[in-house]
């Protein structure tokens, strides 16, 4: 082995230096510190175990339940909630595009004046802070139960969402489109629709059809809360100890879900 | 002397491209108007009309908050980031090998195992966790496990599909020269693509952690610990002045967990 006989003999054992917190004094406090927390946070879990082995039967029920799922003895609530959820996603999403693409027009920095930007980016920081469920439970009690207040619920939340991408990608236009056509003497709606309009206009349609398919996930839930759609059926079949019709009818939003970000993809694919 | 022959106006659109066009937005709006009708066949108009009172009503009851709720809600809010904290922990860990079961080209195989990860994900990414708790508190009782479980769930799928992604999309020749030295498939694993990897880890793991805190506050509502099941009391009890306290925590919370992830990814990324 000539390699033994040299005069340098290279360390045979590499030690991968840390890839993340590469400072030794702060990874070993960071690390201390997470794992004291981590003893105190499991320390507040009170779990009743007998509880949790009683429940284990109910467990075995649901999953029993969801490969067996039960679609005929509920199918009427079913049906009426699923038509319910899917007229209130088109409806709202419909109308949160209708009103977010001003808002979103306003809240780009490179289109509005200073007042009209910080109202706008105001309306969007309001509209995403809150969550879905928060909101619902406000129209709720502000417009009575149904899909009225999750129409509402929805399409707010959707104004947040859909302003703030627009506005960041009518911040992101390519300037010289913009200055070429503003060379021409075009005014400023001429400038949106002429320079604007065709650049944001494949994101936008993109970015509608991901907020449709959010919406629908979204409408699910809030009828928890009182909103209207599937999720107040499936709230009653889980109260009713129906887990084969809960079943059903996580089923029936699983490969809704599926089916919507499948088709909004290859939309997407084809308009971009 | 027919004008438009000899000046053609420049359409940017065929005729037929146009009609195209006018009839699906046609379409798009009478299908629209069609789920408004069906939307709102029980819809009772007169609450909707009374809705400004109601707003006006519940506005004022909410005015002013009850400040001294707050010191109610400092116990809600530490079950709220330990739901949110380890309900994350709990989602990461198990969407680590679900994202390398899915990608293309770390799985075992395409045809058997690849399907099934994707599945998991799918049916994680589509039920809400709020959903997930409620089907937890039906069968393991109510408490913060049920939250925790929940919100774990739900992290698996958000968790895996981005991560999934990054792997796919990382640089195949570190790989190949990791393999060129007779590195076994968990070295490959572990000196190519994880340090590839790591980065887009730690921003996804930090994101879905935020957007957790966000969930555990109103997974309560449903019965799974946190400053939910405050707000539910407060609801129940019409209380509002408190329900306002409680948005106002909320609302702080958020802001907080915001601001620590986009610094946490900034560091990282």
């Amino acid at each position: 082995m000539p390699g033994k006989s040299t005069a340098h003999t290279y360390p045979r054992h590499w030690k991968r230096p840390p890839l993340l917190l590469t400072h030794p004094f702060w990874r070993k406090v960071i690390l201390l510190g997470g794992l004291v927390y981590l003893i105190l946070a499991i320390q507040t879990i009170e779990v009743d175990w007998q509880r949790v082995y009683l429940g284990l039967e109910r467990g075995w029920r649901f999953v029993q339940g969801f490969l067996v799922p039960d679609f005929t003895s509920r199918w009427n609530d079913i049906y009426a909630g699923l038509l319910e959820s899917l007229t209130m996603t088109v409806t709202s999403t419909v109308a949160g595009i209708l009103v977010s693409v001003p808002i979103g027009i306003g809240a780009a920095r490179n289109l509005a004046p200073a007042p009209v930007y910080l109202a706008c980016r105001g309306i969007i920081t309001v509209s995403r802070s809150f969550q879905e469920v928060i909101i619902a439970i406000l129209l709720v009690a502000m417009f009575g139960f149904g899909p009225f207040a999750g129409f509402l619920t929805l399409a707010f939340a959707t104004i947040g969402f859909l302003s703030k991408l627009l506005a960041e990608e009518i911040e992101d236009c390519d300037r010289s489109q913009i200055e070429a056509v503003r060379a021409t003497g075009a005014s400023w709606w001429q400038v949106v629709n002429y320079a604007v309009q065709p650049q944001v206009m494949p994101r936008l349609v993109g970015l509608s059809l991901y907020r449709f398919d959010i919406n629908f996930r979204e409408s699910a839930v809030i009828g928890i809360v009182g909103a209207g759609g599937i999720g107040a059926t499936l709230n009653t079949a889980i109260d009713r100890y129906e887990y084969d019709s809960a079943g059903a009818v996580l089923i029936i939003i699983i490969a809704i879900v599926l089916v919507v970000e499948y088709s909004s993809s290859y939309i997407r694919r084809w308009v971009q | 002397m027919n004008h438009s022959s000899l000046n053609p106006q420049w359409h940017y659109r065929t005729p037929g491209q146009s009609l195209l066009r006018w009839l699906g937005w046609f379409w798009l709006v009478a299908f629209t108007v069609v789920c408004w009708q069906i939307m709102n066949e029980n819809t009772i108009w007169a609450f909707v009309s009374d809705a400004p009172q109601q707003a006006a009503d519940i506005g004022g009851r909410m005015f002013p908050p009850a400040w001294g709720y707050i010191n109610n809600l400092w116990h809600p809010l530490w079950d709220t980031l330990n739901i949110a904290t380890l309900g994350t922990l709990l989602g990461v860990l198990f969407a680590i090998p679900v994202a390398f079961m899915a990608a293309t080209n770390t799985t075992p195989s395409v045809r058997f195992v690849r399907p099934l990860a994707l599945l998991i994900i799918v049916s994680s990414r589509s039920i809400n966790s709020l959903i997930w708790a409620l089907l937890l508190v039906a069968i393991i009782g109510p408490g913060l496990l049920a939250g925790i479980v929940a919100i774990g769930l739900r992290s698996i799928g958000f968790v895996a599909k981005l991560l999934y992604e990054a792997i796919e999309e990382i640089d195949e020749k570190q790989v190949e020269a990791i393999r060129a030295t007779g590195a076994s498939g968990a070295q490959v694993i572990d000196y190519a693509v994880v340090p590839q990897i790591l980065p887009a880890f730690w921003g996804i793991s930090v994101f879905r952690w935020d957007i957790n805190i966000r969930e555990s506050t109103i997974l309560g509502l449903v019965g799974a610990g946190g400053l939910g099941i405050q707000l539910n009391a407060s609801l129940s009890t019409l209380a509002w002045n408190q329900v306002a306290m409680i948005f106002i925590v909320i609302l702080g919370t958020v802001v907080i967990s915001e601001w620590v992830s986009a610094r946490v990814r900034q560091a990282v990324l």
